[in-house]
């Protein structure tokens, strides 16, 4: 055993959050609030102070496992989750529910963990600890709808831990080596585990676990929910696809087709996730370019996208949490009670939509640059346009429709303190990444060449939102922006909650009727049988009813005829 | 940019509840993005892709796209729009 503990050091700090997470339930409450804070901060001192290079191999049960491997990919993505868990958990002090602390660390711990292997069995292992950890978020909510939508994100989550497993059996099979590096589509395995991959990532069609999930969790359990899951899939993404020209479409499209949706939703926390998917397909696109500049862009962006996407889900977070609801058609007008968070709201809208001075704009622009010095024409147009469209629905949409618009009459009191706090400090690193990104593009995994503030640059970005901002006022001002309206849109999952349902209700109903006609014509034979026997045999049929001795005599003489006949003739 | 508020009475109307404010943040707007259409002058283009030479290719791409985008989302209502218990219903 301690020779064990002594080849794992240094401690990965996933392990550390997991571990430190298990105490959670033991502490008092008040207690575990200070100590959910003091235990990211920790291990991000930890985690910033470790040697690079590959620590803690193991070997067990024949595997060669790496529980440590401190490069710049794993640390900037560990980094920016360490924040996220102390932003989110700052978030929660409020909450007393020990059960939602204790997984928030160990959900967040996994992820971590994940992001600082270098083996594809630990990968793995901590993948499928993301799914179990993470779920008890959702049903933390208690209601029913929260139920069934956590069951459904725990099937697809595990199965795409399933999925990845038996990619690395083919991929080890095929090349002998469990290393969780390059892998690309030419591995056996390859397809399996981009396909693993991809349901994290929310692939288009593969996607709507995110919406069906994240806007039924808890208040802040789906702040903490937007920070990890999906990053630690592109994470996995540029480790082991980085060039794989198919990501390009794949983003493109993940970057265009969510925000058709965002616009006719109604619940602003599903608005959320929808461009939470948008978000993430440029990323995907910078992975599938691969070059330099294009993984730095999905990096950085992945540092902003964290941050800005948890600050606009407190916002909306503490709606929810004053108002009950966090619908467009019940919402407007909070401006008036909610100030503050109407402001750091208005901060998050910013920074997703990449306004110059605001963090999405340092990271964003890497990714355009490169698809556009790579020659992606037709790509570059639909991150353009989506680029447009998100500000359209995160950066207008949400914070009008929840702070502005009509008056909904509500009168909420301003957010909790503590919830204040976190989105004051969130969006103090989003402007402060905007204004000063050298710190974040030194953590890069490559050196950075590039200049975000030019002339050319603010200006274009300038033209290209605020001319989309002018499009939504002139479909305000004429009325024909579509209204909130209560209501559910079909998506993806109408297909395994309608469809599949329908089908097996309908072959149901079928070996049903089947049963039904067959098991009838059996019981009309036996019936007819019996009614037959009854009719010959019965007291009155014609073989069983009592004859009288004259025509017995009468029978008998006839048949001793016939047998005389017969025997006559046989002979 | 708030509308036609209805606060409860007893409440001291803020600016943005007399349309005529709503109306002049709209004016500005218009003047701010008429400003920054011309701001292509400022800056000599490194462009990518010839169409960027066009003159406010940023600005007439995110007005179009954005009223496309919104114009096409509102006819996909029509195919995709539910009732809000759509799936609670078989239960």
């Amino acid at each position: 055993m301690t020779a064990i503990a002594e080849l794992a050091m240094p401690l990965s700090p996933g392990l550390l959050v997991v571990l430190g997470g298990l105490l959670v339930p033991l502490l008092p409450v008040a207690l575990a609030r200070l100590y959910v804070l003091a235990l990211p901060a920790a291990v991000l001192a930890y985690t910033l102070a470790l040697p690079s290079g590959e620590h803690a191999a193991i070997a067990f049960m024949g595997l060669d496992l790496q529980l440590l491997r401190v490069d710049k990919l794993s640390t900037v993505f560990g980094s920016i989750f360490l924040i996220a868990l102390f932003l989110g958990n700052l978030y929660a002090w409020h909450e007393s529910d020990r059960m939602q602390r204790t997984a928030a660390q160990i959900y967040a711990g996994a992820a971590i963990g994940a992001a600082f292997v270098g083996d594809l069995v630990s990968l793995f292992v901590f993948w499928e600890l993301t799914a179990i950890a993470s779920v008890f978020l959702i049903w933390a909510a208690g209601t029913d709808r929260a139920f069934r939508a956590g069951m459904r994100y725990l099937v697809i989550q595990v199965g795409s831990g399933v999925i990845l497993l038996a990619g690395v059996l083919f991929h080890v099979h095929g090349t002998g080596s469990l290393a969780f590096g390059h892998i690309g589509l030419d591995s056996p395995g390859g397809p399996l585990i981009l396909i693993a991959f991809g349901i994290k990532c929310a692939f288009p069609l593969l996607h709507n676990w995110l919406q069906d999930a994240y806007p039924e969790a808890t208040v802040t359990g789906t702040v903490v929910l937007s920070a990890f899951t999906t990053k630690l899939a592109v994470y996995a993404l540029a480790r082991s696809f980085a060039g794989t020209e198919m990501l390009i479409w794949i983003g493109a499209t993940m970057t265009a087709f969510p925000i058709f949706y965002a616009v006719i939703e109604n619940d602003l926390r599903r608005v959320l996730a929808y461009s939470l998917n948008n978000q993430l397909g440029f990323m995907v696109v910078g992975v599938g370019i691969g070059t330099e500049m294009a993984l730095n862009g999905t990096a950085a962006h992945a540092f902003s996208h964290i941050l800005y996407k948890a600050l606009l889900f407190m916002a909306m977070g503490a709606v929810l949490f004053r108002t009950g609801t966090c619908k467009g058609s019940e919402l407007g007008g909070l401006y008036k009670t909610m100030p503050w968070t109407t402001g750091f709201c208005i901060v998050g809208a910013a920074s997703i939509s990449a306004f110059p001075l605001f963090s999405g704009f340092i990271s964003k622009s890497m990714i355009l640059t490169a698809a556009g010095s790579e020659g992606h024409y037709i790509t570059w147009g639909v991150l353009l346009f989506a680029s447009a469209g998100v500000f359209h629905h995160s950066g207008i949409k949400v914070p009008f429709f929840a702070f502005f618009a009509h008056d909904s009459g509500k009168r909420p009191k301003e957010a909790p303190w503590n919830m204040l706090l976190a989105m004051a400090a969130t969006a103090a690193l989003c402007i402060g990444i905007g204004i000063w990104p050298d710190p974040l593009y030194a953590m890069l995994p490559f050196p950075v060449d590039f200049v975000p503030y030019t002339t050319g640059h603010v200006i274009t970005q300038l033209q290209l939102l605020l001319f989309a901002a002018l499009a939504f006022t002139f479909l305000m001002r004429t009325g024909l922006y579509p209204p909130e309206l209560r209501s559910t849109n079909l998506d993806s999952d109408w297909i395994y909650r309608k469809v599949l349902p329908a089908i097996v209700r309908g072959i149901g109903r079928g070996i049903d009727a089947v049963w039904g006609s067959l098991t009838g014509i059996g019981l009309a034979l036996v019936s007819v049988a019996i009614d037959g026997s009854a009719r010959n045999f019965g007291p009155n049929g014609l073989v069983g009813r009592t004859v009288r001795v004259g025509n017995g005599v009468a029978w008998v003489t006839a048949l001793l005829l016939v047998v005389l006949l017969v025997s006559y003739a046989a002979s | 940019m708030a509308q036609h508020s209805s606060p409860p009475p007893g409440e001291t109307r803020r600016w943005l509840d007399e349309p005529r404010n709503v109306t002049k943040v709209v004016w500005t707007l218009v003047a701010v993005c008429a400003l920054l259409f011309l701001g292509d002058l400022l800056y000599e283009k490194h462009p990518h892709f010839a169409v960027e030479y066009l003159f406010g290719f940023y600005a007439i791409y995110g007005f179009v796209g954005s009223v496309g985008l919104v114009l096409a989302a509102k006819w996909m209502r029509k195919i995709l729009m539910r009732d809000e218990d759509y799936y609670d219903r078989d239960r």
